[in-house]
């Protein structure tokens, strides 16, 4: 399969707009459990508004929230597509640049020392591309996330020891969601990245944070971890936008990487509420939207 | 808990009488305010030409859209999305904005910490928490931009709107000490114990 780079870039501008209006439905699902299960008055009232919120973007086709976020672009070549690498990653950012600019969004992006916004929502390195490949025969796939600030503000990554244990990611995981509190915009997905290298682990933090709701980390020693989790964490009774209850998360997710004998590496990013995501599909058949 | 309509500006009588869970919807005027913003107004000695005596700020950088100056959009930026960003960040400014320029409500969201609340206390101020995350609501309740400052720090210039019905928004930390914030966090601290024992870590 050979791909139309013009309309790559076309689908890279429209996953940005539909990232940030319409939210996932295992987000919405993810909602209506927290709703049910939601024994505290102001709890209740602040979901109930957070379901509104969703209903009132979909009605005005506006966004979610105003934080267009770090635009995120996760591809996955399948095997037999044929692509210029380089040529992908120009109509990725060309895209990116047009929603931006066509819609328009806010630009929420600039330099890290002279604060200077290009106005483009890229700058060096963003947006962030990431490139992997699959044995998905003839299928290109591009997810589109829209990471927002006040949760990515709450990321943390501890180098702790072999010595310390299974406890030890435990009681970190614990820690970053009272460090958090409000801040991170809860309901949140708590992402977990347990071992790899310093960087990897991040890495796979970010990759639980923003992955669907309902799916399970393939790792079952991950998955175990994350299910053990996920059952107290709502225990805390930070609450929807930390003003107490029970909806804290939405769940914990974690995922796992081989690490070094002399490594026990853990990392927390957080996935406010307004956990969006979007995705693009092209299979010879053409170019299918969803999450 | 009381709910409260207030038509901006306010007296300082009028935020003393807030208590946290009281809610409050605000009327007629609304500043934007945001991290920059406050960094060049605080840090960088620039003043902005806008009288915010008695009014209210939201921690905002809005989604807007250049149309030019017109009866309907007097600033000439259209509104497209505006919510809010979490305050956290913003702390060391309450006090400033307090006290240089009058300011008596703030709104943001995830809370304001120890400074902030003194400053409330001391000068009678209070802080509204609006739901994250919730902009397309939110974007509801503002009629219009009317006028723009310091606006070479786009999005994050220094915003005027015209507001109705902007709320119901909850009294989160009151000019008496009261912070809802610092009540769950401090009872969530108490369970952390008996949560990392459900999770069989050794103490």
């Amino acid at each position: 399969m050979k791909l139309d780079l013009k309309q790559v870039e076309e689908a890279c501008k429209e996953l940005y707009i539909r990232a940030l209006k319409m939210l996932p439905p295992d987000i919405k699902q993810g909602f209506q459990q927290l709703d049910q299960a939601e024994t505290n008055a102001t709890g209740k009232a602040i979901l109930g508004t957070m379901i509104r919120n969703i209903r009132v973007a979909e009605d005005n086709t506006n966004l979610l929230c105003q934080d267009t976020g770090i635009p995120i672009y996760n591809v996955v070549i399948g095997s037999g597509v044929e692509v210029d690498g380089h040529a992908l990653k120009q109509a990725i950012v060309g895209g990116c640049t047009r929603a931006t600019q066509e819609h328009p969004l806010r630009s929420s992006v600039v330099h890290p020392t002279t604060r200077k916004n290009l106005h483009t929502s890229g700058g060096r390195h963003v947006p962030v591309i990431n490139i992997d490949f699959s044995d998905n025969s003839e299928t290109l796939s591009i997810e589109m996330i829209p990471k927002g600030s006040g949760s990515e503000n709450n990321s943390w990554l501890k180098m702790a020891i072999p010595a310390d244990g299974i406890d030890a990611i435990k009681t970190f995981v614990i820690d970053c969601v009272l460090d958090a509190g409000g801040k991170s915009c809860p309901p949140v997905i708590v992402g977990v990245g347990v071992g790899g290298t310093a960087d990897l682990c991040v890495h796979l933090s970010k990759v639980a944070a923003t992955r669907p709701l309902g799916t399970k980390c393939e790792d079952p020693e991950g998955a175990k971890l994350e299910a053990e989790l996920s059952a107290v964490v709502n225990k805390l009774g930070v609450g929807a936008q930390g003003l107490g209850g029970d909806s804290t998360a939405f769940a914990v997710h974690v995922e796992t990487a081989a690490t070094h004998i002399t490594m026990n590496p853990v990392a927390v990013n957080m996935q406010c509420h307004s956990a969006r995501r979007a995705r693009a599909t092209f299979t010879p058949q053409g170019l299918e939207y969803g999450y | 808990m009381a709910h409260y309509e207030i038509h901006m500006p306010a007296s300082e009588e009028q935020i003393r009488k807030l208590r946290v869970n009281d809610t409050v919807t605000l009327h007629d005027t609304l500043f934007g305010i945001r991290d920059a913003t406050q960094i060049h107004m605080f840090d960088h000695g620039r003043k902005t030409r806008f009288d915010m005596r008695g009014h209210a700020v939201v921690h905002t950088a809005p989604n807007v859209k250049w149309v030019g100056e017109t009866m309907e959009h007097p600033s000439g930026y259209a509104p497209i999305c505006i919510g809010t960003t979490t305050s956290a960040r913003m702390e060391r400014f309450t006090q400033p904005l307090m006290a240089q320029y009058g300011v008596r409500i703030i709104i943001g969201k995830g809370g304001l910490f120890a400074a902030s609340a003194k400053a409330f206390k001391d000068i009678g101020g209070v802080y509204l928490a609006i739901i994250g995350g919730t902009a397309a609501l939110e974007t509801t309740w503002i009629e219009q931009i009317e006028e723009v400052d310091l606006d070479d720090l786009n999005p994050e210039s220094l915003w005027k709107f015209r507001i109705k019905g902007f709320g119901p928004l909850l009294v989160a930390m009151d000019s008496h000490g009261g912070s809802l914030y610092t009540e769950v966090n401090a009872a969530a601290k108490d369970k952390r114990a008996g949560v990392l024992a459900a999770l069989g870590v050794k103490s």
